[in-house]
């Protein structure tokens, strides 16, 4: 095998140049699995976040629960899943969806605890109803974190991405599979490299967007 | 209901697990236009009464009027649209400006986009901010200018109420001295109804109309003007919360003008060594001061007076302290012992009005 590679050279760039259709193809792939992954989690995870918020009781077994999921090992969730819902995107996306939920979920209680009591109790102060004064006061300062929370539940999801290739979805880990199974060291390069790059450009994004959204967290007395 | 602008009648407040009452039984009234101010020490229940006004904390029994309305049965978040509200973390919101921040509550209340801009200058312009300031963040303001806008935000809506809980606690003693002759000028000017909570006896002796002071548990001991409270503490605890220098306190509260002043031991350029000394003699000082009617001229040593046969009109000891009329009595205490007179010459401009002992001072708050 050593000799083998030693022959090859070390990055076959004609492969590269003829699969280029190919690349796009999974790079639309990994973004759309990702993206998909990231929504729902969020969407979900707010759901669950306002019912610990509202009901400090349920936060407990929401945390252990989300937690349980967060530590299953993905090959084994996978396996466990395609018997119920095939070798679909739905798989792939239960998977995603349910790793991003306990980093998620904290980050949002923890951003909404940390605003201070003082500006809630302003908000209220001043006529503000509780529900107006969560959406209006609590949440927009609660960004800053919840943000940091999306960028690794964001890094965290293009990596596990990869994974799904195992049920035919995949992105660039299906670039990563074939290679391997191969032996052709290019094509596993070109899928590993290109998730890195796509988790740093995302994580890019994130915080640009926590920048828009936030600017009042990013300045100080002069 | 009665004329007053706040009212709480037998207003009672025990907290969930709280063996004894916060606020056992308290009623008492803050007729319009007056600045109230809750003092005490903690544990006394001052902010929880205040709290209780715009309901932030629930009362467990009693009743309270808020501007003739029952504030007990009013829906809390309209209510409180109509109490302005400043606390000391000041509570500005982080994320919006500082323009935003004023615009809170004429915003809740829906009043149209001119109207706001136009009403957040005013207020800028009225606590004393710079304009400029306006589209800054919190976190960019320091902490005396955060607080002039947390005022700012809570005169938006020209509410008749004003709850101020220890709005000047954060803030170091120069800027809180500013902030609290800067609320008083304010207060001149827009003439609200202010409950003020504070647990410095200072500062509610010099804010106060009336000052009410709480013991634990919510015991009104005393209430009234701070000149009659130091006056005449009713109990032990209230002239213990007073302090030993309460005197002087009482002193910072008469202002000059409202006691009669000595014409003090003045003679006029050309009098005799003879007269000049029994003029000394008459007031039992070692010398005379120099002067024509409302024009004083200095003053000198009866020893200085020897070498010569007449007072002079040139070669005087100046008077170095000058006090207005509408000085304290207190500042005019600060004159007297450290001039080598003792005594502090009143001016009203360049007018030579009479003087003050230190012994006309104890008069006044022995009497």
């Amino acid at each position: 095998m050593i000799l083998a590679q030693s022959q090859r050279p070390f990055v076959d760039w004609s492969w590269i140049v003829g699969h280029l259709d190919d690349i796009w193809a999974r790079t639309t792939e990994h973004v759309t699995l990702t993206g998909i992954a990231l929504v729902v989690g969020l969407v979900i995870s707010m759901g669950l976040s306002l019912l610990a918020i509202r009901y400090r009781v349920t936060y407990q077994p929401i945390t252990w629960f989300t937690g349980v999921l967060y530590t299953v090992p993905s090959l084994a969730l996978f396996a466990f899943l395609v018997p119920f819902t095939g070798l679909s995107i739905l798989t792939a996306e239960i998977g995603l969806v349910s790793y991003t939920l306990l980093i998620l979920i904290r980050n949002i209680v923890a951003g909404i605890d940390g605003v201070s009591p003082a500006v809630l109790e302003a908000a209220l102060g001043m006529g503000y109803t509780s529900r107006r004064a969560f959406w209006e006061v609590q949440l927009p300062l609660a960004i800053p974190v919840m943000v940091a929370g999306l960028r690794v539940a964001s890094v965290t999801t293009v990596g596990l991405v990869t994974v799904t290739s195992l049920i035919g979805q995949g992105g660039y880990g299906a670039f990563i599979l074939r290679g391997l199974r191969r032996d052709f060291l290019t094509e596993i390069l070109v899928g590993t490299l290109l998730s890195i790059v796509l988790a740093v450009v995302l994580d890019f994004v994130f915080l640009y967007l926590e920048r828009r959204t936030a600017p009042w967290a990013h300045r100080r007395v002069a | 209901m009665t004329d007053a602008m706040i009212r709480l009648e037998h207003v009672s407040k025990t907290f969930p697990g709280g063996a004894a009452p916060a606020v056992g039984d308290l009623s008492f009234e803050v007729p319009e236009g007056e600045i109230l101010v809750l003092v005490g020490p903690s544990g006394c229940g001052k902010t929880t009464t205040l709290k209780m006004i715009n309901r932030i904390v629930e009362p467990t029994s009693g009743r309270i009027w808020v501007a003739g309305t029952n504030a007990i049965e009013a829906e809390p978040h309209l209510l409180r649209r109509q109490i302005g509200y400043v606390i000391q973390q000041t509570g500005l919101f982080p994320h919006r400006t500082i323009a935003q921040n004023i615009a809170t509550v004429p915003r809740l209340l829906g009043w149209d986009r001119f109207k706001i801009d136009e009403r957040v200058v005013e207020l800028i312009d009225l606590v004393g901010l710079d304009a400029q300031m306006s589209d800054r963040y919190p976190a960019e303001l320091s902490g005396g200018q955060q607080q002039r806008v947390g005022v700012a935000r809570a005169l938006a809506a020209d509410p008749p109420v004003l709850l101020m809980d220890e709005p000047f606690g954060a803030v170091d003693p120069i800027v809180r001295t500013r902030l609290q002759i800067e609320l008083l000028g304010l207060q001149a000017r827009v003439r609200k109804t202010i409950v003020f909570v504070t647990h410095d006896i200072d500062e509610a002796i010099q804010l106060g109309d009336r000052v009410a002071i709480l013991n634990v548990g919510g015991v009104l001991e005393q209430i009234g003007p701070p000149e009659e409270i130091l006056r005449e503490p009713v109990n032990d605890f209230v002239a213990e919360f007073l302090g030993t220098d309460r005197g002087l306190k009482r002193l910072s509260l008469i202002p000059i003008h409202a006691v009669d002043l000595d014409p003090g031991p003045v003679v006029a350029p050309g009098t005799s060594l003879h007269d000049a000394r029994s003029m000394a003699e008459r007031y039992d000082v070692d010398w005379v001061g120099v002067g024509k009617g409302a024009d004083l001229l200095g003053w000198l040593y009866l020893t200085e007076l020897e070498s010569l046969r007449v007072v002079p009109a040139e070669g005087l000891r100046r008077f170095r302290t000058r006090l207005d009329t509408s000085a304290t009595l207190k500042e005019a205490l600060d004159a007297i012992v450290s001039s080598r007179a003792k005594v502090a010459a009143v001016f009203d401009g360049d007018r030579y009005l009479g003087m003050l002992t230190a012994d006309r001072i104890s008069d006044e708050i022995t009497q």
